[in-house]
């Protein structure tokens, strides 16, 4: 069974984020940019099918900017085969919106014919959470989403979700999407040497001409705010007025 | 040599794992004076042990360009994660490597590579320690083998090694470096005995202890480069540490920059006379100098490594760098605890533990003032030619 992973390249998650001074979006010049977290365990996952000798192939897939090329490589040196990079961004700025994204992985699946797509439940940039919904209802294909843990059983996959309360155990027929959550594994690092070899795995550059697919946007960003600042505290002298705070002023006693 | 894409991502890949394992395991080492077990394996998975070893034998195949860089990202954290893989990168592997046989490089550089095996290098005895070239570790030669007979001290990672660059006098009528040879002992050979782990200043975690000889018996084979190079160990040994001193050097700058970080954190939080202390004058300069000192310093490690990769030799140059970078460190550890005030000397903050750890480096593998006469010295021979 081939498995495709697609990654998205954006902010470091460890990166400060700040917004630009005219509102118009986040500051993206000279950050550090990575695979999103969320896809680093889809792309873990996949190998782990591989290494299970469940999956047979996992290919990587990226849509956006030249240099998500890099992101590729991550996923590469992590373990998967080979990488298809549809470069449908001009600069980090243009993002590409989910329908558009979907409409692309749908064209890549048809071409690729997996039996199983594992993508990250969203991206930590833009929190959409929605190209592996919508990939899901192009295709016509069943999904199991916020995925904690995944296995194959014959022709389906059943998936533990992380719903909210507890947890939900799904059973879905394969060929499916399925979208990974914080928990269902923690990724490997990509060694030294396995970087050094993810060089020379295939790399594949497309664009969305090649599948017939338009990019513009449909969406339009009205502002970007950063979120409001902390208040300042305020010391109470004693339990007493503790109390008679949180009774009369805060009500939750 | 590394393309610079790939070698963007190593560096990515490096500050992630100090970052997310390593700097977090660091008060771990400490308390209980050991790398932990998994810590080992990571850096093993990573594939740390062999930057230095060409792609042929399984490294990274890293230019001493971008080993100084490598190197010191990876000493932002603790210098007992550096001591671990610093043998296989650097004095233990490198005499193999410059003057091993095909045989040898076979043998032992794709296991060194990997971290199945810990590489060390025998040089210090108790009587001989920067007069190197009198050492009196004898090997007598029994046929075509040699019996090794004495007792090198505060050799690094020799509780970890599995074969150590040995050296030992096989000339017992050349009392000077002449009657040197360098020979490859495995660690398991008969006769061959540690003595408990040395109880240091600082770098816990990092192991270093003596090691006894007693008519250990190795092959002729045994010597590196093979019987051919009988009296060339002390130039095996010379060339090791010219090239290791880069490396050192790119440590101090590595931690210097861990130091200078921690005392920038601590001004920019503490507050005294109703400003934080980086707004203070005097303050303000402990950082300044200390950051204008890391800049020359780690500009200094960079244009040696580049001469090094052009030259294959920096002698002069490694000496001098190792002199000012580690001096540097020195200093930087010295005004990191005055940033830090009372803070600074107790073992809640890390510079208390930084500031003994970087103590050694002006010490190990030749002293400040051993640099300063090998400066001086190649000074005066390059004026005279």
């Amino acid at each position: 069974m081939k498995v495709l992973v697609p990654v998205k390249r954006v902010i470091d998650y460890n990166v400060k984020v700040r917004v630009k001074a005219d509102g118009s979006g986040v500051d993206l010049a000279n950050v550090k940019m990575s695979m999103n977290p969320f896809d680093e365990i889809a792309v873990e996952e996949a190998i782990r099918l591989k290494e299970k000798g469940v999956a047979t192939e996992v290919v990587a897939v990226s849509i956006g900017v030249k240099q998500a090329q890099e992101t590729l490589r991550t996923a590469l040196a992590m373990g998967a085969d080979r990488a298809i990079l549809i470069e449908a961004a001009e600069d980090v700025t243009q993002d590409i919106e989910p329908l558009a994204v979907a409409k692309l992985l749908k064209a890549v699946v048809e071409e690729e014919q997996p039996g199983l797509v594992i993508a990250g439940k969203q991206a930590i940039d833009n929190d959409m959470n929605a190209t592996g919904q919508m990939l899901a209802a192009l295709l016509g294909w069943p999904q199991a989403t916020f995925a904690s843990e995944l296995k194959i059983e014959g022709d389906h996959a059943v998936v533990t979700r992380e719903v909210d309360g507890g947890l939900q155990t799904v059973k879905v027929k394969l060929p499916a999407i399925v979208t990974a959550d914080l928990r269902l594994n923690e990724p490997r690092y990509a060694s030294l040497p396995n970087i050094m070899k993810a060089k020379k795995k295939p790399l594949e550059v497309k664009t969305p001409a090649d599948y017939g697919v338009d990019v513009s946007p449909r969406l339009t960003v009205v502002s970007t705010s950063e979120p409001p600042a902390r208040k300042a505290g305020v010391k109470v002298a004693d339990v007493a007025e503790l109390v008679s705070k949180l009774k009369n002023e805060a009500g939750v006693l | 040599m590394v393309d610079e894409e790939t070698f963007a991502q190593l560096i990515d890949a490096v500050d992630r794992f100090v970052e997310e394992r390593l700097i977090p395991a660091e008060p771990r080492v400490e308390a209980e004076d050991e790398i932990p077990p998994e810590i080992v394996s990571q850096m093993r998975e990573m594939g740390l042990y062999g930057l230095t070893i060409p792609e042929e034998y399984g490294g990274l195949g890293l230019s001493m360009s971008q080993e100084v860089r490598l190197v010191e990202r990876l000493c932002r954290a603790s210098l007992a994660f550096r001591s671990l893989i610093g043998t296989n990168l650097g004095i233990g592997s490198q005499g193999i490597l410059m003057d091993g046989t095909e045989e040898q490089k076979a043998h032992w550089l794709p296991r060194l590579a990997s971290g199945e095996v810990t590489a060390s290098f025998a040089l210090t005895e108790p009587d001989y320690g920067s007069d190197a070239a009198h050492i009196r570790t004898s090997a007598r030669r029994d046929g075509n083998d040699f019996v090794i007979n004495g007792v090198k001290r505060y050799i690094t990672n020799a509780p970890r090694a599995g074969v150590f660059t040995l050296m030992a006098r096989t000339n017992p009528d050349d009392p000077g470096a002449g009657g040197v040879t360098a020979f490859l002992v495995p660690a398991d050979a008969p006769g061959l005995e540690l003595g408990p782990p040395d109880r240091k200043m600082g770098q816990r975690g990092a192991k270093t202890c003596d090691v006894r000889l007693t008519d250990v018996r190795v092959p002729q084979d045994a010597i590196i480069g093979g019987p051919r190079n009988e009296g060339k160990g002390f130039r095996t040994a010379m060339k090791v540490l010219d090239r290791g001193r880069i490396h050192i050097s790119a440590v101090a700058v590595g931690t210097a920059q861990r130091m200078l970080d921690e005392a920038l954190r601590y001004a920019m939080e503490r507050v005294q006379f109703g400003k934080p202390i980086v707004e203070h004058q005097l303050v303000q300069a402990l950082l300044a100098d200390s950051q204008a000192e890391l800049l020359a310093a780690r500009a200094m490690v960079r244009e040696t490594a580049a001469l090094y990769d052009r030259e294959g030799r920096a002698q002069l140059e490694a000496s001098a760098c190792k002199l000012f970078c580690t001096e540097m460190a020195g200093r930087v550890a010295d005004r990191a605890v005055q940033v830090h005030g009372g803070a600074g000397y107790m073992a809640e903050y890390p510079v208390e533990r930084l500031y003994r750890d970087v103590r050694l480096l002006r010490i190990y593998e030749g002293t400040s003032q051993i640099q300063q006469m090998l400066v001086a010295r190649q000074m005066a021979r390059r004026a005279a030619r």
